[in-house]
């Protein structure tokens, strides 16, 4: 007799895999803007998962304005148009947020942007919440969710459709910041914010772009976390916090890196959840504990380099 | 109307003693913890599981909350503590997170989401302490305060306040020095959460009931407004800030004006706060305590 696997069958490894996929992209495009802003001005933007939220009810608020009533072409087209809306909302509010909030503190200790930060994220949940309402919206779907199965594996449409955008948007940010000039700029800045000064790299506009970059990544997670859950004013704190644990753990102030870590963290816990039977009321709990042995085991990230301290 | 004064000056009280444990943490070692509400939940499962499950009495449960929210600030300060203190404020914040999830969850021992109800009351010298009664559980949360304004004071005019301090200015410099940072960072973390576990008592005995809703992360946030409002490294100012902020949150009710201020609007206020303390008052309002020299090194 053939010993039975430690997962059910091959096509529910393959169910886990496919699941565990869509939320890890969702994780690694939100750690693309923790990473990044992390590895130019070392802080942690806290704000980032309010950025997400606020993008995703404006995405939603465009979808549902112009979708029309018939599924077909236009309800996709729209979908996409809806989802620039709300990067390019999200991209301003980021620029706004550095500028009016973390711009002046530049220079002060390293406490007074995390916590200007930390009244940004609850001055946006906040808002949105007085202005939205705190009741849950539903995102009316683009097309047709059934399931596609295929030998014993279910795929959503939407599944399909997340890991597309991700990829894609994936692959445009490491083009973006390998090949561009702005991307060289970015690179060096991250490197040596005051060599590149030096050099004529103007570094406030770089921070600014990387800001824009980052929260426009964010929005879309959002957008595409619409797909999937319910978009409401505080869905972007737990989402946010597990992402920069991504970003921790693929090594902060790496893109690859965050990439890397998104992706690990959604396999890390859709198995544990199905596999490692963890229940599913500590799901969150299981990105935390990742962080602390990641801390513990190799504090600089899979990718990332030790730094040592200058004095 | 007096009462409900009453009632904003009991939770002041129990709120300043978490901030004193924030302001050793974020005052005085420049630490962004954010997680006081973990502790103070932590200390107030610990009172309420006691006194009812174990037939204990509340002063015998005070010292083992604060024992068991230091020893998790202990061990959560331990692993995070040895690298740059940005890690400390995302675990803090995903402590918070689990302490709740735990709570909601380990039905056996926390009655889940339904929480604990019906603690006794405290007594002092065969004496209830009514929650109702509010003069007298006044009294009692000031006394706590009084003595942990003292204790805390004289700490950190010690050796352990000077050794936090030269960390919060130069680690590299601080640990030339001899200071072992590590150690000392833990130890503040540690009696920083130990303080707010002993809120979280007061709060069970207070309430009378616990359940995990009351513990979310606008306590934590509200904490750290008190200091940061008050004057980080101030343990007078940050006690100034618990008032006004809990004044703050009660203002549509002290007002009458709770049909036209919504909600949300102390909270967006608390953001605020924070956001422009930092950029226009970093030093609080009060600012930080100056530390004079001690007898020999004055010039």
């Amino acid at each position: 007799m053939i010993k039975e696997p430690i997962v059910g069958s091959v096509a529910e490894f393959f169910q886990h895999l496919m699941n565990g996929l869509t939320l890890g992209g969702i994780y690694a495009l939100i750690a693309l803007g923790y990473t990044m802003v992390y590895g130019i001005l070392k802080f942690i933007n806290f704000a980032h998962g309010d950025i997400l939220m606020i993008g995703s009810y404006i995405g939603l608020f465009i979808f549902n304005a112009i979708r029309g009533q018939a599924l077909g072409i236009w309800t996709m087209i729209a979908f996409f148009v809806a989802m620039l809306g709300g990067m390019a909302f999200s991209a301003a509010l980021g620029m706004v947020i550095e500028r009016v909030a973390y711009k002046p503190l530049r220079n002060a200790t390293r406490l007074a942007p995390l916590l200007s930060a930390i009244g940004v994220s609850f001055i946006l949940s906040n808002m949105a919440a007085w202005m939205w309402g705190t009741k849950s919206r539903k995102l009316e779907y683009p097309f047709d969710n059934t399931p596609i199965r295929f030998k014993g594996i279910s795929i959503t449409p939407h599944q399909i459709l997340i890991l597309i955008v991700v990829v894609v948007m994936m692959i445009v940010l490491k083009l973006f910041v390998d090949k561009s000039r702005i991307g060289k700029a970015m690179r060096a800045t991250s490197l040596d914010l005051d060599t590149a000064k030096l050099m004529g790299i103007k570094a406030d506009k770089i921070i600014a772009v990387t800001f824009a970059i980052g929260s426009a990544l964010a929005a879309t997670a959002g957008f595409l976390l619409a797909l999937e859950i319910k978009v409401y004013p505080t869905m972007g704190t737990m989402t946010g916090l597990k992402a920069f644990v991504a970003a921790v753990v693929g090594g902060i102030g790496n893109i690859s890196g965050a990439m890397l870590g998104g992706i690990l963290l959604g396999l890390l816990e859709t198995f544990g959840v199905a596999i490692l039977g963890i229940p599913y009321g500590l799901k969150d709990t299981i990105a935390f504990v990742a962080l602390i042995l990641i801390l513990l085991i190799k504090p600089e990230g899979l990718l990332g380099k030790a730094e040592k301290e200058k004095v | 109307m007096l009462n409900f004064v009453l009632l904003i000056l009991i939770y002041t009280g129990i709120y300043a003693l978490m901030a004193i444990g924030q302001n050793l943490i974020t005052g005085y070692v420049g630490l962004l913890s954010l997680t006081q509400a973990g502790f103070f939940a932590i200390g107030s499962y610990a009172t309420a599981i006691l006194t009812t499950k174990m037939g204990w009495g509340f002063w015998s449960t005070v010292p083992v909350a604060a024992l068991l929210s230091g020893m998790f600030g202990f061990l959560i300060g331990l692993p995070t503590l040895r690298l740059k203190g940005d890690y400390l404020a995302i675990a803090t914040l995903g402590f918070g997170e689990i302490v709740r999830n735990v709570l909601n969850n380990w039905d056996s021992l926390t009655n889940g989401p339904m929480g604990i109800q019906r603690i006794p009351m405290a007594t002092i010298f065969g004496q209830r302490i009514s929650p109702y009664a509010k003069w007298s559980f006044l009294i009692l949360v000031w006394a706590f305060v009084l003595v942990a304004y003292l204790v805390y004071e004289r700490l950190t005019s010690s050796r352990l306040g000077r050794a936090l301090e030269a960390i919060r200015e130069d680690e590299i410099a601080a640990s030339s020095m001899g200071i072992n940072t590590t150690k000392y960072k833990v130890w503040a973390f540690a009696l920083g959460a130990a303080i707010a576990g002993v809120a979280g008592s007061l709060q069970a005995v207070f309430v009378l009931s616990v359940t995990p809703a009351v513990f979310t992360f606008m306590v934590s946030i509200m904490v750290l407004c008190m200091v940061v409002l008050g004057g980080m490294g101030n343990f007078k100012a940050v006690i100034l800030g618990a008032f006004i902020i809990q004044f703050i949150s009660y203002l549509p009710q002290l007002t009458g004006l709770t049909n036209i201020i919504p909600p949300q609007f102390k909270h967006v206020l608390f953001g605020l706060i924070l956001v422009v303390m930092m950029i226009w008052r970093p030093q609080g309002i009060l600012g930080r305590k100056e530390r004079t020299a001690p007898r020999g090194l004055k010039r």
